[in-house]
């Protein structure tokens, strides 16, 4: 099993990592103005509200570029595939694709992606699987 | 602008390492008694400190150690490597506005032998990596290359590609004494046969060196060099860019990931202060962690247009006999890293003739850390 490194919980952030305990994909959402942002802050940067909420991602998106993680010195577990995930609600995140395997010669460049969660180990996080590849 | 002109007019360093054998807070102050004579200045007369948030040489270690007896203004500045030009902001600021007379920047470490910027982070420094880390962004190459591969995608390039820059690099650092790469040229195969980092994107030879030194500036005003008979080069232009949402790791949330949009504001800042044009530019120094950096703010800066720093770097504009020879000392891959600091050393001497690779007429020098710069200039 691929080992992870955890988040370390910020006030800030606290509540993305408990939605993903729970397999949802919380953005952040202005309760005022209704902008949405991700990575989270604590106050709306179009308005200035702190009446800071959150909306359930859908969970669809689009690869923008991807690496597969193997350190040369320090090899990890398994070779991971890092996304940049452009999320159909306007939003990135940084995830994972997974149940492909973490070769080179691939192009994921605008593959179309959709939410699971998987955990490592008592860490749940947000992963990706092609699209088409959904059960 | 008041009257009041900064100018570097004295640069330090010690010599660029894997192993200095020795403190940083010596390598600090080894630097800086560098700087203060180069400038002509004596320890008594500074009254300013400028360097990064990261250096762990305290100020008052420092004073302590050089016989300096008394600070007015202290400044550092914020992020890594990408606030190295900043430092001259800063103090050129301290001396226009006559917050001080006689600013010493210092940057040292010991970055190969004790802790390496390259490995693994060890736990998340700030809230920032639990939005890389938990997914295995967890060095500095992995975390470029996540935007990288997206440039290579768009513009079709490959490692090799990058691999032209260092070859480059590593050819003006080959006739560069102060340089641990001095009288090593590489070929192309050499790069193409180093290992891979993060592949196909970085082999170990699109990386920068980790090294062991200090550098030192010393920076006041025109009069003031001009009293003390410093070779002193003018400080013609400073800025350093931070955007809503950007970040010198995790750029990836800006809308067009194929470009640096801190350099081309800073560019547009660094030009419209000193009144001239990238065409003015004689010789850049640009910071590189990875090599494919270079070729961001090659375009950015422009040097060249979106997508077309590969063609700029094969014709050959950024080498021997270039148009705009790029990192004459071997910038950050061939000369040493100490975190962009030893590039404005290579500016400055450029500007005074002294370089190991002296471009002759050189006029104008960029020295650009990505998102904050400067241009100096005769």
């Amino acid at each position: 099993m691929t080992s992870v490194r955890p988040p370390i919980f910020d006030f800030d952030d606290a509540f993305f990592w408990e939605g993903a305990k729970e397999h949802k994909l919380l953005i952040q959402r202005c309760g005022d103005c209704n902008t949405l942002r991700h990575p989270p802050t604590p106050m709306c940067a179009n308005c200035g509200s702190t009446n800071n909420q959150t909306i359930e991602s859908a969970g669809n998106g689009t690869i923008l570029t991807w690496i597969v993680s193997q350190h040369p010195t320090e090899p990890d577990a398994e070779p991971r595939i890092v996304i940049l995930v452009q999320l159909d609600e306007g939003t990135r995140i940084v995830s994972n694709l997974i149940d492909v395997a973490p070769t080179y010669d691939q192009v994921l460049n605008d593959e179309r992606v959709t939410l699971c969660f998987v955990d490592y180990d008592g860490t749940v996080l947000p992963q990706f699987r092609l699209a088409q590849a959904q059960p | 602008m008041s009257g009041k002109r900064a100018v570097i007019a004295g640069i330090g360093h010690t010599e660029f390492s894997q192993n200095s054998g020795r403190s940083t807070l010596q390598l600090a102050a080894e630097a800086s008694r560098d700087a203060i004579r180069d400038a002509g200045f004596s320890p008594t007369e500074v009254d300013g400190t400028v360097t990064f948030s990261m250096d762990t040489n305290d100020e008052l270690a420092l004073i302590r150690t050089i016989g300096v007896p008394m600070l007015r203004f202290c400044a550092r500045t914020r992020g890594g490597g990408g606030g190295a030009s900043a430092t001259v902001q800063l103090a050129a600021a301290a001396v226009e506005s006559g917050q001080a007379d006689a600013v010493l920047v210092y940057r040292a470490f010991n970055e190969r032998s004790a802790h390496r910027f390259g490995q693994p982070v060890q736990a998340n420094p700030d809230p920032a990596w639990n939005w890389a880390s938990p997914f295995s962004l967890n060095t500095p190459a992995k975390v470029y290359s996540l935007t990288f591969q997206r440039y290579m995608y768009e513009f079709g390039l490959t490692n090799e590609d990058f691999g032209r820059y260092t070859v480059v690099a590593r050819d003006w650092a080959s006739t560069n004494p102060n340089a641990q790469f001095y009288e090593r040229p590489i070929t192309l195969q050499d790069h193409q046969d180093s290992r891979w980092i993060v592949e196909p994107i970085l082999r170990k030879l699109d990386c920068c060196l980790e090294s062991d030194g200090g550098v030192a500036l010393l920076i006041t005003s025109a009069e003031r060099a001009a009293d003390h008979s410093a070779d002193a080069v003018p400080i013609l232009a400073s800025s350093a860019i931070q955007l809503e949402g950007g970040h010198e790791m995790f750029a990836y949330y800006h809308e067009d990931l194929c470009e640096y949009p801190e350099g081309r504001v800073l560019g547009d800042q660094l030009y419209r202060q000193a009144s001239i044009t990238s065409e003015d530019i004689d010789v850049a120094m640009i910071y590189e962690n990875f090599s494919p950096i270079v070729f961001l703010q090659l375009e950015a800066f422009g040097f060249c247009g979106r997508g077309e720093a590969n063609d700029f770097i094969k014709d050959g504009h950024i080498g021997r006999g270039g148009s705009l020879p790029v990192n004459t000392n071997g910038g950050l891959l061939g000369e040493g890293y100490i975190h962009g600091m030893n590039n404005i050393v290579e500016g400055v001497r450029q500007l005074r003739g002294t370089s190991a690779n002296q471009i002759s007429g050189a006029e104008h020098v960029l020295v650009s850390a990505g998102r904050s710069g400067i241009i100096l200039g005769r």
